[in-house]
């Protein structure tokens, strides 16, 4: 079987360039400061590109970055310091946690994993502001990291595309 | 003797005494910016990082804005045009008259003895994003410290006060809206000058006078402006309009609710009015502060749980 004709999953990827993890978080980082309507449920994209290589890429990026990550969000957004610096280091652990069983499955599995992680950052990010005396603002923020999990597959083939090599093709004997 | 792994397998401490560091570090910060206000030298060096990252995140959206102008089509501009060619002649009409009615009143003001107010200095801002935060009201706008802006400074836009400003970068500030749930004005009612404090709705985007007696005098369509009893805004600005009043027998207060004069979602721009600010004539003696320091009592007195409710 040549290798070109294997499905998506199985073929082997090149490893990650530091470049592309660089670039693909500053992306993130640019779009959760687009000027987005406070209303619309916004996924949070950093929390998502974030799990994404604490996954792929678990001993390269890992609790640190996802800390200082979380601090530049919370000063960008002019929240509370702290909040999402937490909830990011609870979603790298978890994330590096179960990187070898997230892998094993499909990419809608993925999401279903990636779903959970992305809810429970939310809600420590979210019991962290009623801690600092916030009022509840309503169920609606559950929307933006299930939105979140449902851009996983989207987002798995788009940072993937770099790694992939061209299909080889054997010279006809 | 001691057994250590050869350095190539060598990984660090284990994953979860870092979680506990990191959540730790979390946790103090969070303590320390939410209590204390220690943080804030960390959050201004941070926001100059930030700063050229938000700018760039507004550099397509304007992009986008910009085309769509261009294309839009000659019959709205002209139309557009007319209308605010219309609307200049009305407004050069009441310039005209303000500036008659001005001098009449600084004569009487001059003759009256009392002080003359100072013309506010006002800057111009476009507001850059609205914070990702759902618990509060705030907008980020692209002016700073390097602009002259300071900390308490009230925001306005053509409709009416907006909000004030309460985080200063170097390039950039944070302003809260009159609808953050912490926030608060003191008011007058056009109709009769009955005073009040409105609060902010959180996240109904209403106002909400709080503690008048339930037989005050105030009633649905009336007009709030400022009343300038607190040194911050100037006196007369547009607040609110009160949509409904509700009046319970078993409650001492009335529910009191009023819409936003100036909805922020619809403009772009907005103005940071200066130091100009005064009290109303005569409060100045019985303040007998400076107003640095009001402005920081102020601020303090915003951070603590609602004990009043």
């Amino acid at each position: 079987m040549r290798l070109g004709e294997l499905p998506a999953e199985q073929r082997i990827l090149l490893p990650a360039r530091a470049g592309t993890i660089a670039a693909s978080l500053a992306g993130a980082l640019a779009l959760a400061f687009l000027p987005w309507k406070p209303v619309a449920p916004v996924p949070d994209f950093v929390a998502l590109v974030l799990a994404f290589w604490c996954v792929r890429e678990p001993r390269r990026v890992g609790l640190g970055i996802a800390w200082a990550l979380g601090v530049v969000v919370d000063v960008g957004n002019g929240v509370l310091l702290g909040q999402h610096a937490l909830a990011y280091s609870l979603l790298a652990f978890g994330a590096s946690a179960l990187s070898r069983r997230i892998l094993w499955f499909p990419l809608l599995g993925q999401a279903l994993h990636v779903a959970l992680l992305l809810l429970i950052a939310q809600a420590v990010a979210v019991a962290v502001r009623l801690a600092a005396g916030a009022e509840f603002t309503g169920w609606t923020i559950v929307a933006a990291p299930l939105l979140g999990a449902a851009l996983w597959p989207v987002l798995s083939v788009l940072l993937l595309a770099p790694q992939r090599r061209a299909p080889e093709t054997e010279p006809p004997q | 003797m001691e057994h250590s792994p050869p350095p190539f397998f060598r990984r660090g401490p284990a994953p979860v005494v870092r979680l506990a560091f990191f959540v730790s570090l979390s946790l103090a910060l969070a303590v320390l910016d939410a209590r204390f206000r220690y943080a804030d030298g960390l959050r201004g060096a941070l926001a100059l990082f930030v700063y050229p990252l938000q700018l760039a995140a507004t550099v397509p959206v304007e992009l986008a804005a910009r085309v769509a102008e261009h294309f839009a089509d000659q019959a709205r501009l002209r139309e557009e045009n007319a209308a605010l060619r219309a609307r200049l002649l009305e407004a050069s009409r009441a310039a005209s008259q303000a500036e008659s009615e001005r001098a009449e009143l600084a004569e009487l003001r001059r003759l009256a003895g009392a002080a003359e107010r100072l013309a506010v200095e006002a800057t111009l801002a476009e507001i850059l994003h609205h914070g990702r935060d759902p618990f509060a009201r705030k907008v980020v706008i692209g002016r700073g410290a390097r602009h002259g802006l300071k900390p308490g400074s009230p925001v306005v836009n053509e409709a009416g006060a907006v909000g004030q400003v309460t985080r200063v970068y170097a390039f950039a500030s944070e302003v809260t809206l009159l609808t953050d749930k912490d926030q608060a004005i003191p008011v007058q009612v056009v109709r009769n000058g009955l005073r009040a404090v409105a609060f902010g709705g959180g996240a109904s985007g209403m106002l909400e006078l709080r503690f008048m007696a339930a037989n005050a005098e105030i009633q649905a369509g009336d007009r709030l402006v400022t009343s300038g009893l607190d040194g911050v805004y100037p006196p007369g600005l547009p607040v609110a309009t009160v949509v409904r009043v509700e009046r319970d027998a078993s409650y001492t207060f009335a529910r009191i609710l009023c819409e936003p004069a100036a909805p922020v979602d619809a403009g772009r721009y907005v103005l940071v009015l200066g130091g100009g600010a005064r009290l109303a004539p005569g409060l100045e003696e019985i303040a007998g502060e400076e107003p640095e320091r009001r402005a920081t009592k102020k601020k303090s007195r915003r951070r603590e749980p609602d004990a009043a409710r």
